[in-house]
């Protein structure tokens, strides 16, 4: 009787050839189907203006109305590229990008591997630390522009009831400091994200590992550098891509702190792109800078690509 | 291996200062929306407010005369109604798309996968200005309409990231098990493989919520009344009108986070867990 069953079964489970096989493998239409609504939807939304901001770069277009503007070629480009204010934009850029990626990677680190150990009241101890996440953008910088205040802010007032600083600061006054000061409110949101991803990665790490690492007598320093900083490795160059991107592409919270002064101290290359289409009317040069964005920011995304490819870890 | 105490100790003494860190500004926050005008711009500054009011959060929610709360309160239903719309829209079409990348071979598979992943690397910026010039033309500029169709372009991509991470993590023998006993594909999509998916669907729905909810520059650009604007564009034109109404700005700004806090707080695991498998497993 049981031999019976199996051979009935046999037939559909086995895969050579026979009109199941075909059945199974005709799969090219049925994706087409199941992709055709993200597609139209992704695509049919951003194709058209994707290329129609490709095709403005190349024209002198310094309004918002159509009309017949002159073709200038890669006029913009290279004016753009001629342009100081566009490198210190870069400059500010780079240094923000670096700055807050480093410093998130490493504070996402320390913090990961403490929301890993069994704290008591761990559970609430995760749900804490997630909240800067989820603040939105505009309300964080707001938030940290009234903490800096020049005249009435809190980080004032700390500092100097200890007895840090002698006198109120503009911390949002000069160019330097307030890039840093845009920069300590990025890393406050962002630091969860990247601290719940190395928890997550952690957590894929089999615990006997470091057990027998530990019980063949190597300190807990010692194990978390030979053992788990490399396992965490893959995760951490992702996040180091995902956030260079995202830095890179920083505006909010530059509107909303800064607007980009003092002195354009705090200009990015998004800020400025905006500035350029927007308040001067300069859409073709808006354009243009939006693609030299678009390009650096694709030369990331191959490096993330290839670093995902190369990213499987095997123990 | 059990841990010394010098060890509990400090891990325990640690995660109080990072705990504090996080909430200092929140605190700050909150009783700045709470204290009277007068305690904000006392120097020696007043910590504590002397005699605390919600009187502000009264004033945004249902003060029919203030122009500022009627925005805020616009503000609050638009971004509501635009981020659940775009959420619902992009899983609807994402969840089939993302099924396909998961189990199905098929020619480019790789190209349109990628395709999709590098929609997410573009600049907003470098579609805002086209997209403004066309949405001009088919009059859909300071349209819920609009902005809920823009969202769906940047969450779309997400939905198909994430949930085909969820569906590789779902055994195909359940499947194909189903498709024996004579399921269509589609059928043992919806009745199999769905129902597996809940928490990453669940994940997936709070994750574009909160995209959605965030966003700021399209919304800056297309929106210019209470038809469509956004909360965060609502605090940000606050917060630069009036530079020295603190604790106003401090109570739109809580108003605007509760609900993506909210979420943060309560379904902590279930975000977590699917932003990393996805992200891990590209």
């Amino acid at each position: 009787m049981g031999a019976v069953q199996i051979k009935e079964v046999r037939p559909a489970v086995t895969r050579g050839g026979g009109p199941w096989r075909r059945l199974f493998s005709q799969e090219g239409p049925t994706a087409v189907v199941l992709l055709l609504p993200s597609l139209i939807v992704v695509f049919g939304i951003i194709i058209y203006p994707l290329l129609k901001t490709l095709y403005t770069s190349f024209f002198a277009v310094d309004s918002a109305f159509p009309g017949h503007y002159p073709f200038v070629g890669l006029g913009n480009y290279a004016h753009v590229l001629r342009t100081g204010e566009f490198w210190d934009a870069v400059g500010h850029t780079a240094y923000f990008t670096v700055l807050t990626t480093f410093l998130e990677v490493f504070f996402g680190l320390l913090i990961g591997l403490l929301l890993n150990t069994d704290l008591k009241g761990r559970w609430l101890f995760r749900s804490i630390v997630i909240l800067p996440w989820a603040l939105p953008t505009i309300v964080n910088g707001a938030m940290w522009r009234w903490i800096f205040n020049a005249d009435y802010g809190a980080l004032n007032a700390l500092l100097t009831q200890l007895h840090i600083i002698p006198h109120y600061r503009a911390w949002l006054g000069d160019p330097w400091t307030a890039l840093n000061m845009v920069a300590v409110a990025d890393i406050w949101k962002n630091t969860p994200l990247a601290a719940f991803f190395i928890l997550a990665a952690l957590q894929t790490i089999p615990g006997d590992l470091c057990e027998a690492a530990r019980v063949d007598g190597a300190g807990r320093l010692r194990s978390f550098f030979s053992i788990t900083l490399p396992l965490l490795m893959p995760t951490i160059v992702i996040i180091l891509v995902l956030r260079t991107m995202e830095a890179f592409k920083v505006f909010d919270i530059i509107y909303v702190m800064t607007g980009g002064g003092p002195a354009n101290g705090t200009e990015t290359v998004a800020y400025y792109t905006y500035v350029e289409a927007f308040s001067n009317q300069l859409f073709g040069e808006g354009a243009a800078l939006a693609y030299i964005i678009a390009i650096f920011i694709l030369f990331f995304a191959i490096i993330y690509m290839r670093m995902l490819q190369r990213g499987e870890v095997e123990y | 291996m059990r841990d010394s105490l010098g060890y509990r100790v400090f891990i325990h003494t640690a995660a109080v200062v990072v705990a504090v860190a996080v909430l200092a500004p929140f605190a700050w926050l909150l009783i700045s929306s709470i204290a009277a005008p007068a305690d904000l711009l006392s120097r020696p500054l007043h910590w504590i407010p002397a005699h605390p009011s919600f009187s502000r959060y009264e004033n945004v929610l249902f003060n029919p005369r203030n122009g500022s709360a009627a925005t805020f309160r616009a503000g609050m239903r638009n971004s509501a109604i635009v981020a659940a719309s775009s959420v619902a829209i992009s899983l609807g079409v994402g969840i089939f798309g993302a099924y396909a990348f998961a189990r199905l071979r098929f020619r480019f598979r790789r190209v349109i996968l990628l395709l999709f992943l590098s929609t997410y690397m573009l600049p907003p910026i470098a579609l805002v200005i086209s997209l403004y010039l066309t949405m001009a033309r088919l009059h859909l500029l300071d349209t819920r309409l609009g902005l809920i169709l823009v969202y769906c372009s940047f969450i779309t991509p997400f939905v198909l990231w994430i949930m085909s991470g969820y569906f590789q993590s779902i055994p195909r023998e359940l499947e194909d098990a189903a498709r024996i006993d004579g399921c269509t594909r589609i059928g043992a999509l919806f009745r199999v493989i769905l129902p597996l998916a809940r928490s990453g669907i669940l994940a997936t729905a709070l994750f574009g919520f909160l995209l959605a909810w965030d966003e700021f520059l399209y919304a800056l650009i297309f929106t210019s009344s209470l038809n469509s604007k956004t909360i965060p564009v609502a605090i940000a034109e606050f917060t630069g009108r009036h530079t020295v109404n603190f604790g106003m700005q401090a109570t739109g700004g809580i108003l605007a986070s509760l609900p993506p806090l909210a979420i943060a707080f309560v379904f902590q695991r279930y975000l977590v867990g699917g932003l990393a498998s996805g992200a891990v497993k590209g």
